[in-house]
């Protein structure tokens, strides 16, 4: 259990998704004006996340791994995650049309976010078991909730400021940006003093 | 003229549609491996062979592509490129494997790629399609390179590993880290910026992306950019 907490709170802080990895900046940068579309965005991703690490984690274990085919995992895991957007896209759709229409903007952005396919390549890589994978596919989404939270707090007072010319809009955000990754830098060597090591 | 033309493909891409600073394409990759200018110069030239690979076989099979798959079938020819480069990695580099980590299989999702895939590759012949993913990729690898030694000179005080003298002292390891990452990427921006404010006429319009860029929708010319506005 402590070690599920603390891949849990290693994923959400230490290890942000967003402000630590660099994975997802197009959504982070993009979609960060609002505070309903960034809170959108990220529960998108969050169950994009956690529906596709429940199924390519098996795909890997059970189908490439026994038939010696490890290194095709890219191509298998990009098209499982395409078509699941599609699929997950179509049955909000049908069934749930009250999530979709609050979700549905965000999804097909979603095949080329890169957090998605990196956390499940690097649940892999770490060597995690099916809960384990779950549960840092459950702690990325949430970090990357956080970030987009906490970002769009930061952007929008920057709304206000005066920048140069040359800074208004992107540069200046992403120096914004900046700066909210080193608050999140205060958090190394939390989890190690909270959980111990692993 | 048509020699012109030529050229124009290769250096676009450099300077006035730098895919990294002007079209704001890519943006994860150069922000993770541009610690170091040897990382950087890695993942650049490793993308821009998955880029003009991809894009002379997405423009050899243009017309066979059905348009309503068309995506997926990117995405399957891109990230076949991407496992050769994988590979052939892993068994020359070592190294620069263990350096990008995770990035290497990411450059399948790279807007970059996809977005020159349908933007041009898919409405253009094989040889204009070849040269275009050269210019795109070299300006990426130019851009990842310059930033990785900006932020290597002032992360560590060295360039391509030599130590420079002197700088050791006042190296600041925040460049190396997330932190200096996002400043040194906005602080180039700014730079690109204000040399289009300098003279317009030579550079593009700036109105970003292509066309055809899936993944960043918001972060191309979605919204104009300038947020006071």
């Amino acid at each position: 259990m402590a070690k599920l907490a603390s891949i849990f709170f290693s994923m959400v802080l230490v290890n942000n998704y967003l402000l630590v990895k660099f994975m997802g900046i197009c959504p982070f940068l993009g979609v960060s004006k609002k505070l309903d579309s960034s809170v959108g965005m990220s529960v998108a991703v969050t169950f994009v996340m956690l529906m596709a690490t429940a199924i390519t984690w098996p795909i890997y274990t059970f189908l490439l791994v026994p038939f010696g085919l490890e290194y095709l995992n890219t191509i298998a895991f990009i098209l499982v995650i395409a078509a699941l957007v599609q699929l997950v896209e179509i049955i909000l759709k049908k069934y749930i049309p009250s999530l979709y229409t609050a979700l549905g903007v965000y999804l097909p952005l979603i095949t080329t976010n890169c957090a998605i396919l990196g956390v499940t390549l690097l649940n892999i890589e770490s060597g995690y078991n099916f809960i384990e994978s779950l549960v840092a596919s459950a702690g990325a989404g949430i970090g990357f909730l956080l970030a987009m939270v906490l970002f769009t707090g930061v952007r929008s007072t920057l709304e206000y400021a005066k920048p140069p010319k040359s800074f208004e809009g992107l540069p200046i955000t992403l120096v914004a940006a900046s700066l909210v990754a080193v608050s999140f830098m205060g958090f190394g060597g939390i989890i190690e003093s909270l959980f111990g090591t692993f | 003229m048509a020699k012109n033309n030529k050229l124009e493909l290769v250096t676009k891409g450099l300077i006035k549609e730098n895919p990294v600073l002007r079209l704001v394409l890519g943006t994860c990759p150069t922000l993770a491996t541009s610690t170091m200018a040897i990382n950087g110069l890695g993942m650049g030239v490793a993308a821009t062979f998955v880029l003009v690979c991809s894009n002379i076989a997405i423009s050899a099979l243009r017309k066979i592509i059905p348009d309503k798959v068309r995506i997926p079938a990117y995405i399957t020819v891109i990230a076949g490129f991407v496992t050769i480069v994988q590979m052939i990695v892993k068994a020359f580099l070592p190294a620069l494997d263990t350096a990008l980590g995770v990035f290497l299989p990411l450059i399948v999702v790279n807007c970059i790629i996809l977005g020159r895939a349908e933007a041009f590759a898919s409405k253009n012949t094989v040889v204009d399609s070849a040269l275009d993913g050269l210019g795109m990729g070299l300006g990426f690898t130019l851009t990842l390179t310059l930033m990785g030694s900006i932020r290597e000179f002032l992360g560590s005080g060295s360039i391509f590993g030599f130590a420079i003298p002197g700088m050791d002292k006042f190296a600041l390891s925040v460049m190396t880290s997330a932190p200096g990452g996002f400043l040194i990427f906005g602080v180039l921006m700014a730079a690109a910026v204000k040399l289009e404010l300098a003279n317009p006429s030579k550079l593009g319009d700036g109105s970003g992306c292509a066309g055809g860029c899936m993944g960043c929708p918001y972060a191309c010319g979605k919204e104009p950019e300038g947020g006071n506005a």
